[in-house]
């Protein structure tokens, strides 16, 4: 039995790196390597391009609304990089940087927000599950897809995300409770960005932190400085490593800020303060990692160079892709409902084959 | 091979062949394991098969669909128990917003083979929230498959299947009927999914009935035998797929009908059944369809349950309205 101590989590987050790009020094938690740094760096820029590049789509009406996540690059990049090739990644709707940091198509990924389907890429190829509003719905199923490679002795460890709106569903604790009791491999990772859509953490939970939601089910805590992709890629790793070796399932609690509203749709300005916007500002996360890796000569500016043709060719090819219209597939609507589709289906494909062609012959005619 | 089983006994066995024939099959659910369940249904399974495979979980109905979802997402085929028909409320998100739309979100890459085991509908003098009829709710839900086995061997035969569908199913037992011995022969197959069954032949009208209802459909169909009145009955067994093919053409050979239905009649399966069957046999109908359904209350406290299930002089009463004075 672990003692209650040390399932609860520290009082402040872990840093390594702090808003200035200095490093902190901070005990039990070692700096990722150089590889790992700048890698990441990559990614967070490749991300902030990509969010860029789906609000303008949106603009261009080419998405149908885009939830951002300026400003939480280094949670979501951190939580892709952790995971191996047989891993899972069970990302919410608002982690698209996360599913492209673990490598999936961005036109593939955008599916979803340009409405040709409710999902673009393969779940199972990816190991990245399809993204959907419902929140924390997914959390349990991430528990399932755990248990079930444990039960076959594989070594997949599974990273499961949600927001902090989320902690307060049902399914976050069902799903917390079930890992613990099956010691899942699993790793929660809350990206607390202080409000969901408009109502600020205060109202989700009285709790001391989310972190300390873990105790209640027997499943550690802890914190980190969600800006600082150094101690994501530092906690998570270290979660992820623990679950790996049958340790059971962790829960860990990225501190973070929406820089932008919920989505284009939303406007923030009616629920949060300028000058809180601006505090965050100030403990961005590229430009700490950028100022690390220049104060300590690993970065040169031919890589920023490469770094940022890299997210502008990323950012071409997400714009190309999400501009090609893919024609609907009307039978689409009928195929997938069963393995094989009911005689009731069929009719109903019938009928709509029908009024089609009969609308095509009409446009003929005209 | 004929033997005297109890439906219970029936689906145990089927529990038992599909876990024995095929290791991605696991049960679980509350007090599912050394218990066997309230209802028995999984007796011996965890002695048997290990701990591994049929299994206790947390008190918590969402939690144990949702895990269903991802053992089903990473290559096994669970089954689950929700303990009664009211306790499988909390899972109702995992099961319409997921379970039912995971093959479609994902055109197809993604199946979720699971089967909802639910012992369901009253007759047993059970409290309030052990005996609702709700299929309606899994019914109009598109991309469940749900079932509602009358007998043994159908119990047998369609969990069998269910287990081996690639599909998700949600499969309603009659509780009622668990205790029931007859005389079976499992190595028979039963019609499949999607089928319905004539289960005895009549001329006169054709009742409908699914699940708790056959038993009396049944009944209702001797007593008016003796009182010279040939009925037809359709045991339902399929609730989607829906087999209009069979129903229909029951309907069609005797010209009236009456749908047997314990759930509350508004907004059901057994309105949807009539729709359809008015929608194709119209001109084939001597009467309106009727139906005896419960009525559209909560559900009554024991000692007044007798008063809202379909009985058979209800069912004679409908049969006795279908504008004979025409024949």
């Amino acid at each position: 039995m672990t003692g209650d101590f040390d399932l609860l989590p520290a009082d402040t987050p872990v840093q390594l790196i702090d808003p200035a790009g200095r490093p902190t020094g901070q005990k039990g938690y070692p700096l990722p390597g150089e590889a790992a740094l700048l890698r990441a760096y990559g990614a967070l820029i490749a991300a902030r391009r990509l969010n860029d590049q789906a609000y303008a789509l949106v603009r261009q009406g080419r998405l149908a609304v885009y939830p951002s996540s300026h400003g939480q690059e280094a949670c979501q990049v951190a939580a892709a990089h952790v995971l191996e090739d047989d891993d899972w990644l069970f990302p919410t709707y608002r982690d698209t940087a996360a599913i492209v940091a673990r490598g999936v198509d961005p036109v593939e990924t955008l599916v979803l927000l340009k409405g040709d389907w409710h999902s673009g890429y393969d779940p199972v190829a990816a190991k990245v599950a399809p993204q959907a509003t419902p929140l924390a719905t997914q959390l349990p199923h991430a528990v399932g897809v755990a248990h079930a490679a444990r039960l076959r002795g594989e070594q997949t460890v599974v990273m499961a995300l949600c927001g902090d709106g989320g902690t307060s569903e049902g399914d976050f604790h069902e799903a917390l409770n079930f890992a613990a009791v099956f010691r899942a491999p699993v790793v929660f990772f809350v990206q607390n960005n202080e409000y969901a859509i408009s109502v600020p953490l205060a109202r989700q939970t009285a709790a001391p932190s989310i972190a300390h939601k873990g105790i209640g089910y027997g499943v550690p805590g802890e914190r980190v400085d969600g800006n600082d992709v150094a101690a994501v890629l530092a906690v998570l790793g270290a979660a992820v490593a623990r679950a790996r070796a049958g340790e059971g399932p962790q829960l860990v609690e990225a501190h973070t800020y929406r820089m932008q509203a919920h989505t284009n749709a939303d406007d923030a300005t009616r629920y949060r303060q300028d000058e809180e916007v601006a505090a965050w500002a100030g403990r961005e996360p590229i430009l700490r990692m950028e100022a690390y890796l220049r104060d300590n000569a690993l970065l040169t500016d031919e890589q920023a160079r490469v770094y940022a043709e890299a997210a502008e060719a990323l950012a071409a090819h997400t714009r190309d892709g999400l501009n090609t219209d893919v024609a609907p597939r009307p039978d689409d609507l009928f195929d997938h409902v069963y393995a094989c589709r009911t005689p009731q289906l069929e009719e109903q494909s019938a009928l709509l084959a029908d009024e089609l062609a009969r609308e095509e012959a009409q446009c003929t005619r005209s | 091979m004929h033997e005297k089983l109890t439906m219970a006994q029936a689906l145990n066995r089927a529990l038992r062949d599909s876990l024995a024939e095929d290791p991605s099959v696991l049960v679980f659910g509350e007090d599912v394991g050394p218990l066997g369940g309230v209802f028995r249904i999984t007796d011996g399974l965890t002695a048997e098969f290990g701990e591994e495979r049929c299994f206790d979980t947390p008190l918590a109905e969402s939690g144990i669909v949702g895990m269903a979802v991802g053992l089903a997402m990473n290559g096994m085929r669970p089954v689950v128990e929700m303990q009664f028909d009211a306790f499988a409320y909390p899972a109702f998100e995992q099961v319409v917003s997921h379970v039912a739309k995971l093959r479609n979100r994902t055109r197809g890459k993604v199946s979720v083979p699971i089967v909802i085991r639910v012992p369901y509908a009253g007759g047993i003098g059970g409290v309030e929230h052990h005996c609702d009829s709700s299929e309606s709710y899994y019914a109009h839900t598109p991309g469940l498959h749900v079932l509602a086995p009358a007998n043994a061997a159908d119990a047998y035969g369609l969990l069998r299947e269910a287990i081996a569908s690639d599909d998700p199913v949600v499969f309603l037992e009659p509780k009622k009927l668990y205790w029931a011995k007859e005389e079976v022969d499992l190595t028979q197959p039963v019609p499949g999914i999607g089928r319905a069954a004539v289960v005895r032949q009549g001329s006169d009208a054709t009742l409908i009935a699914y699940g708790p209802s056959v038993p009396v459909a049944l009944e209702a169909a001797e007593v008016a035998a003796q009182e010279g009145r040939s009925l037809q009955v359709v045991d339902v067994r399929s609730i989607v797929p829906f087999d209009d093919a069979t129903v229909c053409e029951a309907v069609r050979s005797t010209g009236r009908a009456v749908v047997v239905a314990e759930a509350a009649g508004f907004a059901s399966v057994s309105s949807e059944i009539v729709a359809r069957v008015t929608e194709r046999c119209f001109h084939s109908l001597a009467a309106p369809v009727r139906r005896v359904a419960g009525f559209d209350i909560p559900y009554p406290p024991p000692k007044l349950e007798h008063l809202h299930l379909p009985s058979v002089d209800r069912v004679l009463d409908a049969i006795d309205d279908l504008q004979w004075e025409h024949a």
